[in-house]
């Protein structure tokens, strides 16, 4: 690691020091040195490969033969393919959403309150940690005891069924359900982001609005309805689009938590599949691309929305 | 992109400030409100702060626990029964054995400090280029960079790793080098922004007094980068710290893993090993929790900026 960061450092040291001295040549030249390593790593590591992944998305899972859009028909065919496409669609549409509501019923909740700081820490919390680490703390929640003699239960879940009169249920095997105990787990970390940004866009809106909605004798949920939605709109959908986005390309949790086992592949989960286990280079390639596919209308959308609430 | 929301990251003691300055008018306001909702708005925040919070709890109870203990009773039951022990850290921590995570740990630190330290003096440089140097080109190049933002790591992993084998480079550097690319997008368009910003007089007034590039980058715009640098430096840091995908593509074995894969792995093999899994996710918590904790203002702030990240 030192001799990395020493061969990094003497690397740049000597394009500053070539920089210093063909300062009297121009400023261009200067430019040039400054741009070329990140140029070159940009170059190499992004652009290439990215090309090369469509290009591959084209061929069998050797990568030897061209087979057109036989990959994509795979995708959009097998009955495989057609469940891990729902699964990433129910993905995509449930964590923003549910996430949001959240954490913006939350932001309110706690504004102002005593506590506040600790209050929103805890819900952040999740934020901060490893998909991996997430996942098993939620492995464990959903932990499975067959239902037998004199066998507790570990998992809270479970144990709380038993409680209330219910058999144990194997969440995280039984189709449909596990898919959707999976998408809670991605809401448990989202929210806390929601309810951040949420909250600091409520806080921004001015005392004197407030003020004189209530003075107009509005009730809280007018309140919501008519002046805090409105002004927070914006914030709210950069919200929704970003975790829409980290939900598409979601991998993490569901390789953690089930392996893509029982029904639960998504999109990020199969291209990892395709391409490292059973060596269907070709079809890796294509999910890879339908990812960023996917991404592009969601970024695009965001970026536009940004923009438009940085200029107000 | 780290404008939309402003009051993000206030703490304690700016927050009372604030409220300190809000009008008379404004805190009656706030109080009536306060008691318009309080005892339900508060029941509520409770029962979710409570639901977000059991998860983990939960688990690190049972970290503490013998193996015998977690594995028959749930960890609920500690409060009535409590039976401490550190075993379970022990056999994680240690270097050795299956369940030995010690050795990942270190390969994460190993990682993680190449992997911000190459992104943040590249994109420093490159920053500035397109901040202050005027060159022909220099827009369009600028928005290809940004929208390489967009890329998702996914498509790039399977081409760059046959370049790496290829190319004969050991699993590490391959590791940070291929986190140092994807990071540039972000950190140059962060830190461009924020040099964007720097005033313009300040530049010319040291070009007057006969300053260069390489001195005014340094002398000038440098110390005053210092609060996106450590917004960007946090961001980079858990992202690395918390990454699974380029770890298991680059790392090739257990020799250069850090310890996102070495749970991974763990919950993969020994499915029902509680007492290692749950003392293996704490090893792997404590440290973002703990730069969190510390550095919350940053932290939320770099978190923000790197929202689209790919």
């Amino acid at each position: 690691m030192a001799l990395a960061i020493l061969i990094f450092v003497a690397v740049v040291g000597v394009i500053l020091f070539i920089a210093g001295r063909s300062e009297r040549k121009g400023s261009s030249r200067v430019a040039f040195l400054f741009l070329l390593p990140t140029g070159v790593m940009l170059t190499i590591g992004l652009l290439y490969p990215a090309v090369r992944t469509m290009y591959y998305s084209f061929f069998n899972a050797a990568g030897d033969a061209f087979i057109g859009v036989g990959n994509y028909q795979t995708i959009f065919g097998s009955a495989e393919q057609l469940t891990v496409l729902r699964n990433t669609a129910l993905w995509v549409l449930l964590t923003p959403f549910l996430a949001t509501a959240i954490g913006l019923l939350y932001a309110i909740l706690v504004d102002g309150a005593r506590g506040e700081a600790l209050s929103k820490a805890l819900i952040f919390l999740p934020m901060s940690i490893s998909f991996v680490a997430a996942s098993i703390i939620w492995k464990f929640m959903y932990a499975f005891r067959p239902d037998q003699g004199n066998i507790n239960q570990i998992g809270l879940l479970n144990q709380i069924l038993v409680w209330i009169g219910l058999p144990p249920q194997q969440f995280l095997i039984n189709t449909p359900w596990n898919t959707f105990f999976l998408i809670a787990v991605m809401i448990w970390i989202q929210a806390g982001f929601a309810m951040t940004i949420l909250s600091a866009s409520i806080k921004a809106i001015p005392d004197d609005v407030i003020e004189a909605a209530r003075l107009d004798g509005v009730n809280p949920v007018e309140m919501f309805r008519y002046v805090t939605l409105p002004a927070i709109r914006p914030s709210v959908v950069v919200v929704l689009s970003t975790i829409a986005i980290g939900t598409l390309k979601v991998f993490d949790v569901v390789r953690t938590m089930t392996g893509g086992q029982f029904d639960t592949s998504v999109v990020a989960n199969e291209f990892y599949s395709q391409s490292f286990r059973s060596d269907n280079q070709g079809l890796g390639a294509a999910l890879a691309v339908l990812l960023f596919v996917l991404v592009i209308p969601i970024v695009v959308y965001n970026v536009h929305q940004l923009r438009a609430s940085e200029a107000r | 992109m780290s404008t939309v929301t402003p009051q993000l990251d206030l703490t304690p003691e700016e927050m009372a400030a604030l409220k300190a300055k809000t009008s008379l008018a404004g805190r009656a306001a706030i109080n009536a409100k306060k008691k318009l909702t309080s005892p339900w708005a508060s029941f509520a925040a409770v029962v979710l702060a409570v639901l977000w919070t059991i998860p983990t709890f939960g688990l690190l109870v049972t970290s503490f626990r013998p193996e015998k203990a977690i594995k028959t009773t749930g960890w609920w039951t500690f409060f009535s029964n409590p039976e401490v022990t550190l075993e379970n850290y022990k056999t994680v921590l240690s270097t050795e054995g299956s369940a030995g995570l010690g050795g990942y740990v270190i390969n994460s630190f190993v990682i993680v400090i190449p992997a911000v330290i190459i992104p943040i003096c590249l994109a420093i440089m490159a920053a500035y280029a397109f901040a202050w140097i005027d060159f022909r080109g220099r827009n369009t190049l600028f928005v290809a960079v940004f929208a390489l933002q967009i890329v998702p790591i996914q498509v790039t992993l399977i081409p760059l790793l046959t370049l790496f084998v290829d190319a004969g480079i050991p699993p590490f550097w391959r590791i940070w080098l291929s986190h140092s690319t994807f990071a540039l997008p972000l950190a140059i368009f962060l830190l461009h922004n924020f040099m964007k910003e720097i005033p313009k007089e300040l530049i010319e007034a040291a070009r007057v007094d006969g300053a260069g590039h390489v001195k005014i980058l340094f002398r000038v715009l440098l110390p005053l980068m210092v609060p996106a640098l450590a917004a960007f430096g946090i961001f980079q840091f858990l992202w690395v710290w918390n990454d699974l995908l380029v770890a298991l593509t680059f790392a090739g074995d257990a020799n250069a893993s850090p310890i996102t894969v070495g749970l991974a792995n763990l919950s993969g093999t020994r499915d029902n090993a509680w007492q290692l899994l749950s003392a293996g996710a704490f090893v792997a918590i404590i440290v973002p929790v703990a730069v969190f904790i510390t550095l919350q203002r940053f932290f939320v702030r770099g978190l923000l900026a790197g929202s689209v990240k790919g």
